[in-house]
């Protein structure tokens, strides 16, 4: 009786016991970068799976929950989480992560946008004020963001500062040299010619140099018809393609049916740490991504 | 772009001059020379875009939502459910009608407080106020508080708004026990437990402006609400949230008309209850996606159960007045499957237990204690939604909520929104 007794109050103890900072990352790329920042200094819940699409997730009891509990929340932003994030923030009567304060922090804030549009009009699909959201597929965009990051972290954990810095530090250096092996890798993708299912990977064309000749979806989020992907198909006679690309969390068959009729590979991308059994930390994220591209190119 | 570029001209004129005026070596045209690269990238900084622009840059976000209905309908919507001729009755609209358009307007009031106003326009010409609350969590540890006007947090369907709904209407157990939905002017704290599990409890207090309650003139207050939410994940594909809720309110003087009594009198009779309602409510919510990815496809299946006690006096054709107890109750079950990206389908059962009624010596004759009949209504759905902002709906129901007026009903409907898009509750 005594011993249960000790035990419980040694776990009431425990939980009380608040060493690490407690980070709500929207994506699992966020989750793994606040890891590589933070090390065993923060306890980091994941809201979303690779297998997920990011825009379409429910504003779930388990993520007020846990954003509830958190010090600092982690997400993409450029309104890419719009749809629950908002809801989940309000809900979980947690004024430290609310937007505008430190713990509330934006990856696309610290990133150079792309495809910020000159006219918002929903005739033009899913569009997003702040530019396109899908910034985890340069990794050129980690060095600022985690330059970003690593501030914010010492902003809520000032006691750990030098642990931080040092972290940042072995980071950026990684990083640096990792992004220089993996262009080196990707030299023979530069400017060959690709078809995309989402319009979800401008800033990987942008950095590995890939020409985008189509786009398999008619606007941005609406599923791709039989009559467009007819017009596709046709289009590629004039600009044929090597390769189409789509993000592990979406649907096979339109890439397939294109892949298919115009004897190209259809290479499906991590796209997020995990989207992939070979993509589990963000430096496998970028080695089987390029491994897939080149894998892409062969015939 | 045109005024960084003076700014650039300028910043290189000034360093241009102090340049001259020492006499430079390759040091000082080194320094120079970061200083300058410096400054140029603090002037790219400083005009760079505001990318993150809020809910809609200090303009509120306006959101319109434009809803209309075709209805075909074999009976005339006005009778009530067999033994609810004392609840409301909200039915439906037959032919082509505009159905329930409303404009939301939100925004940030300071860092603080946060105001929504949900104006509901009327086919007929008109407006009226279905929300206009103010919200804040600034409170913290987990306190979230709401005051103004605002559905309650009872029950499942209770916040959901109309163009949020997966059938055209609301269950019966809604339609006779809350009028569709439960809104009062008050205020509501909830308080969300710092666990790993969701585990939420509020409490309300009102007007009782909306049915069951009579809006209260008096001060203090009209109608108290009290709910408890549970809820998790079972792995990254299943998730689930179980409710409680307790309402209760006194009502003065509620009359409602054309109410059948044992004397058979044509076109019924006026009565007019006074007394203690208390609702009790237990309501489940599951759902499945494979992977959790809910863009292709998912599974969610939900059911709620309400039961109201009432006590106190009905005076019989607004002449004869002796107590009155009855306990009537409601449940609904319903699965709703999105079987492709854009296509659902849903499958709604309904039942509703008008209850026995303790009728007092004096009304003995006159008031119908058992109606020994529970009405029932099976609806099936199918919608398509061509993107986020718009959907299409078609429902079919066979309803038996009327003793022996059996109905088959086909509804059409649309449901587009316009503007910004806030984000749905779970």
């Amino acid at each position: 009786m005594k011993k249960i007794l000790c035990a419980f109050l040694l776990l009431l103890i425990s939980g009380n016991v608040h060493a690490a900072l407690d980070v709500f990352a929207c994506e699992p790329e966020w989750a793994a970068l606040t890891q590589q920042l933070a090390g065993d200094k923060a306890s980091i819940y994941t809201a979303t799976g690779a297998l997920q699409d990011p825009h379409r997730v429910d504003a779930r009891p388990s993520l007020i929950a846990k954003a509830r509990r958190a010090d600092l929340v982690v997400c993409t932003g450029a309104e890419l989480e719009a749809a629950w994030l908002p809801l989940v923030l309000r809900e979980s009567g947690n004024n430290a992560i609310q937007p505008g304060s430190a713990g509330y922090f934006e990856a696309a804030s610290a990133a150079h946008m792309l495809e910020v549009p000159a006219r918002l009009d929903r005739a033009e699909g899913d569009v997003h004020a702040a530019g396109n959201p899908h910034i985890q597929t340069d990794a050129r965009n980690f060095l600022p963001i985690a330059e970003a990051l690593s501030k914010r972290l010492i902003q809520l954990d000032p006691a750990n500062t030098a642990h931080y810095q040092q972290r940042l530090a072995a980071f950026d250096q990684q990083w640096r040299s990792a992004i220089a092996k993996w262009e080196k890798q990707a030299a023979p993708l530069k400017g060959v010619p690709i078809i995309v299912q989402h319009q979800g990977f401008p800033y990987l064309n942008n950095w590995l140099g890939l020409q985008q000749v189509a786009t398999l979806e008619p606007k941005p989020g609406m599923e791709p018809g039989a009559a467009h992907l007819g017009q596709v198909l046709n289009g590629l006679q004039q600009h044929p393609a090597r390769m189409v690309l789509r993000a592990a969390y979406q649907d096979g068959r339109p890439s397939e049916w294109i892949a298919e009729r115009a004897q190209i590979h259809a290479v499906m991308l991590p796209y997020t740490v995990g989207g992939t059994p070979q993509a589990a930390d963000l430096f496998a994220l970028f080695d089987d991504t390029i491994q897939r591209l080149l894998a892409g190119l062969k015939n | 772009m045109s005024s960084k570029f003076y700014l650039r001209v300028a910043i290189a004129a000034l360093l241009g001059h102090s340049l001259n005026a020492s006499a430079a070596n390759d040091d000082d045209l080194q320094v120079i020379r970061e200083q300058i690269r410096q400054l140029e990238s603090r002037i790219d900084q400083a005009a760079a875009p505001v990318t993150s622009r809020g809910e809609g840059a200090f303009n509120p976000a306006v959101s319109l939502i434009l809803g209309g209905t075709y209805g075909s309908l074999g009976q005339d919507p006005a009778i009530p459910a067999t033994g609810f001729a004392m609840n409301a009755n909200p039915g439906h609209q037959q032919g082509f009608n505009l159905g329930e358009s409303e404009m939301v307007i939100a925004a940030n009031i300071d860092p603080e407080y946060r105001g929504v106003a949900t104006l509901a326009l009327d086919p007929a010409g008109g407006m009226s106020v279905e929300n206009a609350f103010v919200q804040s969590s600034a409170l913290g540890h987990g306190l979230n508080l709401k005051f103004g006007r605002f559905f309650s947090g009872l029950g499942y369907l209770n916040e959901l708004h109309a163009h949020a709904w997966d059938f055209v209407d609301q269950p019966l157990v809604y339609a006779t026990l809350w009028e569709n939905q439960s809104g009062d002017d008050g205020i509501q704290l909830k308080w969300l437990a710092p666990t790993d599990r969701f585990f939420e409890i509020g409490g309300e207090i009102g007007r009782g402006r909306g049915f069951p309650g009579t809006d209260t003139v008096r001060n203090g207050n009209g109608a108290g609400v009290l709910f408890a939410h549970i809820g998790d994940d079972i792995g990254i594909e299943q998730s689930w949230r179980v409710g409680l809720s307790l309402h209760q309110t006194k009502r003065a003087d509620a009359v409602s008309n054309a109410v059948p009594d044992l004397l058979n009198t044509a076109g019924g009779v006026s009565n007019s209850f006074s007394g203690d309602s208390q609702t009790a409510g237990v309501d489940l919510i599951w759902k499945y996606a494979p992977n959790g990815n809910l863009r292709d496809r998912y599974l969610k299946l939900q059911g709620e159960y309400f039961r109201r006690k009432e006590n106190g006096w009905l005076t019989y054709n607004l002449t004869t007045t002796d107590s009155y107890a009855v306990t009537q109750s409601g449940w609904y079950l319903q699965g709703v499957y999105q079987f492709m990206p854009h296509w659902r389908t849903g499958l709604r059962y309904d039942r509703l237990d008008p209850g026995v009624a303790q009728v007092g010596a004096m009304n003995a004759g006159n008031v119908i204690n058992s109606y020994a009949y529970s009405p029932t209504r099976t609806s099936l759905m199918l919608d398509y939604s061509p993107s986020e902002f718009s959907r299409f709906r078609v429902q079919l129901a066979h309803d038996q909520s009327r003793q022996g007026l059996a109905d088959n009903q086909f509804f059409l409907q649309y449901i587009m929104s316009l503007g910004a898009h806030g984000a749905h509750q779970y």
